[in-house]
């Protein structure tokens, strides 16, 4: 360990400390008609903009099908396997869909990889943050609270159009 | 008047002032929370009551309602006595301060001060400095080190900053001649406030203030970061409140002794001059002085959340190499004013 010389010494008004004082008093007196930064928060609530990473959930087009074909590669990526997809075969033209589509959102790490993986924007990030469950077995959500109309996800469908 | 009017009059003065000091304690820890808040950028308490103005008696009721831990090392007797040592040193010193000026009420003359000691300064130094061993006897009897770490900077740090403040106040007595705060507070007409005459004495008193109220940048006996909570580390509950309230106490009375010794008192300068009635002048003293109380407790918040807290050695080293040399050179500058100007 090397001692560290000091650049300078103080000198008398420094070490008189007053100045200094005097600007830190002036600071948080400012700082005191600031208007504050504090959201009241069960009244107000935070915005987040569209590049916010909510909860996943998966896109329900206009016809009431969601799109997803259950090819599984959000499952493959997940790097907290909180996903499940079984798949099975439909009559509709895309051939396959996800019998059960279950993400455990005890582990969800909001990464977003599923998201990015997904051919079919099938799956995406809402702005949803309010994730609260009394049970564990609540924490597993499945495709009756994974459905999202596509008009609410408009604004996320749009800026991965624009950024992805 | 009798023995009984005596009585009865100090008694209904006892009852204000430890009302009003009550109050001032509970709504100094809710400035304190808002001027932090404040500072911060934030809103602070605003749930309980009109702008959280029900806060402090929401604290209290919550303290009442803890259980009361002693810890098994303690020393039970001691342990029980430090906070009310501190709190009967906080709440007995405002006993020798005016308030205002002597007041006709029901045709007795009454003066605005539960008891006019001559020696009314002499009993608050001496009972300040009782206040030590509130904090060391709580920081010793806990039977933790972060208490006795508390405990022991403390009375290091109280007994020296007691020596400059005592030569502080000793300018002040040279100016009025007397020991008693109402004389002192007459002493004072005029723009002939202390804190004009002999400002270096104002500062060390000011500074050797925050040190004795154990206020930030001098809350080493406290220090959280350091010592949990210091000397109140073992402390809960009701206990608790008390050194709390003490704290809080101390912090009233230290800018009551500063607005009386050294910001002229109740006096507002030439007041006599306006012409106003005795009941309006009177009134208008009292609410400046309760004003210059209430300004220097923001003072003290708004120090408190400004300045980091010092070094143990940067303040002893302050304490003894400046303000104390500083407050003898006040002393000598004080001689020369009555030597020279014969003020």
């Amino acid at each position: 360990m090397s001692i560290q010389k000091r650049e300078k010494n103080l000198n008398f008004f420094e070490k008189l400390y007053i100045p200094e004082i005097m600007k830190g008093m002036a600071l948080t007196l400012k700082s005191m008609f600031r208007p504050n930064v504090t959201l009241q928060y069960p009244e107000a609530r935070f915005e987040p903009s569209s590049s916010y990473r909510g909860r996943p959930v998966l896109v329900q087009d206009n016809n009431g099908v969601e799109r997803c074909v259950a090819c599984g590669l959000c499952a493959r990526v997940c790097p907290a396997l909180a996903i499940e997809v079984q798949a099975s075969e439909t009559e509709l033209e895309k051939e396959r869909y996800p019998v059960k589509f279950e993400i455990n959102m005890l582990r969800c790490i909001f990464c977003g990889f599923c998201e990015e993986v997904c051919p079919e924007e099938a799956i995406v990030m809402s702005k949803d943050y309010e994730l609260v469950f009394k049970k564990r077995d609540d924490a597993i959500f499945g495709k009756d609270k994974l459905l999202v109309p596509v008009e609410n996800l408009k604004e996320r469908i749009e800026f991965l159009r624009a950024f992805k | 008047m009798n023995i009984w009017e005596i009585i009865i009059i100090s008694l209904i003065k006892i009852l204000i002032i430890v009302v009003m000091l009550l109050l001032t304690v509970a709504y100094s820890v809710y400035f304190e929370r808002k001027i932090s808040a404040w500072v911060q950028n934030r809103v602070g308490p605003n749930r309980v009551g009109w702008l959280g103005l029900l806060q402090p008696f929401a604290d209290v009721f919550k303290l009442l309602l803890k259980e009361d831990i002693v810890p098994d090392a303690a020393n039970k007797p001691l342990h029980t006595l430090a906070p009310l040592i501190a709190l009967f040193v906080a709440f007995a010193t405002y006993a020798v301060i005016p308030l205002g000026p002597p007041v006709e009420l029901l045709g007795y003359k009454i003066n605005l001060v539960v008891a006019d000691v001559n020696i009314g300064i002499l009993y608050v130094l001496a009972l300040t400095s009782l206040g030590v061993y509130g904090i060391t006897f709580a920081g010793w009897s806990s039977g933790s080190k972060y208490s006795l770490f508390g405990g022991i900077r403390s009375s290091a740090q109280m007994i020296s900053y007691e020596v400059s403040m005592g030569f502080s106040v000793a300018g002040v007595l040279l100016m009025s001649q007397s020991l008693s705060p109402i004389k002192i507070v007459e002493a004072q007409h005029g723009w002939m406030w202390n804190a004009i005459l002999q400002p270096i004495g104002f500062i060390t008193f000011l500074v050797s203030a925050f040190a004795e109220t154990n206020r930030l940048p001098f809350d080493l006996p406290e220090a959280e970061p350091e010592l949990v909570g210091g000397y109140h580390t073992e402390y809960s509950s009701f206990k608790f409140a008390g050194f709390f309230l003490a704290e809080y106490a101390n912090m009233a009375i230290a800018s009551a002794m500063i607005a009386t010794l050294y910001l002229g008192g109740y006096q507002i300068p030439y007041i006599e001059k306006l012409g106003l009635g005795y009941t309006l002048t009177t009134a208008l003293q009292i609410a400046g002085f309760l004003f210059k109380i209430g300004a220097l407790i923001f003072f003290f918040m708004w120090v408190r959340w400004s300045i980091p807290r010092f070094r143990y050695d940067q303040l002893m080293s302050l304490g003894w190499k400046v303000m104390f040399p500083l407050s003898l050179v006040n002393l000598i500058w004080v001689a020369a004013l009555i030597m020279i100007f014969g003020i």
